[in-house]
């Protein structure tokens, strides 16, 4: 049995945060697209009201009008949801952003299965959308430090940056002084004393899945399985030695964890990473299979498309070929969020 | 003696020579090498003269620039290189010139050289590989701020270069060249919507109305009028002119109205070049069908040469 972890939870963090952040930064404007409040910037927008622009469902305009308010010098901090940034506006977002290379910021809300909005709602697709595009810096967060430290990582980069972003309550993982690192991923277990020790199994996490993974490592451990897990926030570039390290010390079998496709995500990513260095480690790879989800909760999602804990323990069973007789109630307990608590302002 | 001395030579050249020397050289080009954008010539030689001639406030040069060859694409190691080169240093009381069809770019490049603005040996690198000289004008190429090869983004660009040059208190215009195509693209009416809310009066865009595209007379592909019309409840002021007359268009251009200001100027395809009525209804784009029509295209561009006529009454 694995020690039940407190896990703190911080309600809308952006909210606040993205307040202060901005209070010295008068090149930072928001653009948003009817979705002020369901994207936590509808208190920005009072307090900034000289610098926040209401463009209404016209993400296409919105685009095009970032790329030209970028070009005179100011940085746009699109919040929307996900899906409205890359795929009705996908050739905007190229020709009037990505090309050009400018400092545009994609406040992607909603990643994933992380809203019961049905397919129209999930970003699902996301990342291979944009790790195909040129120019382009992905910024996956994690945790409620991730979504606070996300924002001095964005506005150091020279080009535009997508940001799969997290709201409402969203649990605080990492100590708030360890900050998103650019293009370094988070060494959540070791097998041994670094990085380079060998690992019967190498799990790399993203986003909302790397909680799920939490749940589960310990329990690998117990059945004596040594882990290295790590945490990956920054999807592109995907050149971080610490990962190509991790992957050359697997010596069963490596894992992908992404609440996402698993073709063009993580999975890809590290499936790309390891043919061009040489490893020839079995991967397996969790994620949504070459399907569109559905409308229902999280937790729910989470278990139909086999993304929870649990499914981490029967794919490191399947991979190392052990019976490592665990079951669910030895992982540590599923935090539950209310699909429509008050940290909520809509349904979606 | 004489009592008035010889009237100055003009630094830039009158806008009906402009639109002539326009005309005359992409036709010239289009000869040398058997087709290209030639009906777009045609429409709109008076509205670029006019613009480049007339109504933009911009730097001058001190002379005429050379391209540059092509490096690299924007990107991490590569900064961005602007053919708003060719308009010259920005100001803050200056105008800007977004032009949205980039396959107007030959048309464009003729402008810039009549202009002044742009070398004309600039045309023997017209898509050529390594030149930034390019067949649709990217962003590097001479003229071009902006990409906007895929039609209607420039408009929304420009607003956002408006609403950013405000909230810095500059009072240059911003001026927009479109084709009437681009109205059948939703994003069009986005931008338009955008720039009403926003009263970013500062952007005034000329419209090519030549009623021509790809496939055909615009009537037979989709219909966009009533413009005025629509441009108007959408809150946008409007002044539908002649487009080959240069007295009107630039009164229409200059104009006022506290709203953002479209010129829709009316235009002929086949103006300065009779001989394009015989390839009605198709004109986008020239490939001679044979020695036969290019040889009297020969001769008529040979006329226009011996004769000095400019050739936009014809």
């Amino acid at each position: 049995m694995s020690a039940a972890r407190e896990v703190p939870i911080v309600t809308r963090p952006h909210v606040e945060n993205f307040i202060r952040w901005s209070a010295d930064k008068p090149e930072v404007v928001v653009l948003s697209a009817d979705l002020t409040n369901s994207c936590e910037v509808g208190k920005w927008r009072d307090t900034y009201p000289e610098r926040f622009f209401s463009m209404g469902m016209a993400e296409q305009n919105m685009l095009s009008f970032a790329g030209g308010l970028a070009r005179e010098g100011f940085e746009p901090w699109l919040h929307t949801f996900a899906v409205f940034l890359y795929r009705r506006p996908l050739d905007q977002l190229q020709m009037s952003v990505a090309y050009p290379n400018l400092r545009v910021r994609l406040v992607g809300f909603l990643p994933g299965i992380t809203t019961p909005g049905g397919v129209t709602h999930q970003a699902i697709d996301d990342i291979a959308v944009m790790r195909a595009i040129p120019n382009m810096t992905i910024l996956e967060t994690g945790d409620a430090t991730e979504v606070e430290s996300v924002l001095d990582v964005a506005h150091a980069i020279d080009g535009p940056v997508y940001i799969r972003m997290l709201r409402g309550e969203v649990p605080r993982l990492f100590p708030q002084d360890e900050r998103f690192t650019f293009n370094r991923a988070r060494a959540l277990s070791l097998a041994g004393n670094t990085i380079h020790d060998p690992a019967d199994l190498v799990v790399l996490t993203s986003g909302i899945l790397t909680e799920e993974a939490l749940r589960a490592v310990p329990a690998l451990q117990s059945a004596g399985v040594s882990v290295t897990h790590l945490h990956v926030s920054t999807l592109k570039p995907f050149t971080d030695p610490t990962i190509i390290h991790a992957l050359q010390a697997a010596t069963g079998a490596i894992v992908t964890m992404e609440n996402h496709l698993i073709t063009g995500g993580l999975g890809s990513a590290v499936a790309e990473t390891m043919a061009e260095a040489g490893i020839s480690t079995p991967l397996h790879r969790i994620g949504l299979p070459d399907t569109y989800a559905h409308g229902a909760s999280q937790a729910h999602l989470l278990a139909e498309y086999h993304l929870d804990a649990f499914s981490l323990v029967r794919t490191a069973e399947i991979a190392l070929d052990r019976e490592l007789a665990i079951d669910a109630v030895d992982l540590a307990p599923v935090r539950v969020a209310a699909t429509h608590s008050s940290a909520k302002v809509e349904a979606l | 003696m004489t009592l008035y001395p010889e009237p100055m030579a003009d630094p830039v050249p009158n806008p009906r020579s402009m639109a002539a020397g326009i005309r005359r050289r992409v036709l010239a080009h289009v000869l040398a090498n058997n087709g290209g954008y030639l009906s777009q010539a045609c429409s709109a030689a008076e509205l670029l003269a006019v613009l480049y001639g007339r109504v933009l406030n911009l730097s001058p040069l001190p002379a005429p620039l050379h391209p540059p060859a092509f490096e690299a694409v924007p990107g991490p190691d590569a900064p961005r290189v602007s053919g708003g080169l060719f308009h010259g240093e920005p100001g803050p009381d200056l105008d800007r010139f977004i032009i949205s069809p980039a396959h107007y770019a030959l048309v464009v490049y003729a402008a810039l050289i009549e202009a002044g603005r742009l070398d004309e040996a600039a045309l023997d690198q017209f898509n050529k590989d390594g030149s930034t000289v390019e067949m649709i004008g990217a962003e590097h190429s001479p003229g071009f701020e902006t990409t906007t090869g895929s039609l209607a983004q420039a408009l929304s660009t420009a607003g956002g270069i408006a609403l950013g040059r405000r909230m810095k208190d500059e009072t240059g215009r911003t001026f927009v060249f479109m084709s009437d195509g681009e109205f059948q693209e939703g994003q069009t009416w986005e931008a338009l919507q955008a720039l009403v809310y926003y009263r970013l009066d500062t952007v005034r865009v000329i419209v090519d109305v030549n009623r021509a595209q790809c496939d055909g007379p615009m009537d037979s592909v989709m219909t966009i009028e009533p413009l005025a019309t629509k441009l108007k409840a959408f809150g946008a002021s409007v002044d539908s002119v002649d487009g080959h007359d240069i007295a009107a268009l630039t009164r229409a251009l200059e104009r006022s109205t506290g709203r953002p200001h479209f010129v829709l100027a009316y235009t002929d395809p086949t103006r300065g070049v009779p001989l394009m009525n015989e390839r009605r209804p198709v004109l986008h784009y020239l490939r001679f069908t044979g020695d036969d029509e290019r040889s009297r295209y020969q001769d008529y561009y040979d006329d226009l040469l011996a004769t000095g006529a400019d050739g936009a009454d014809r």
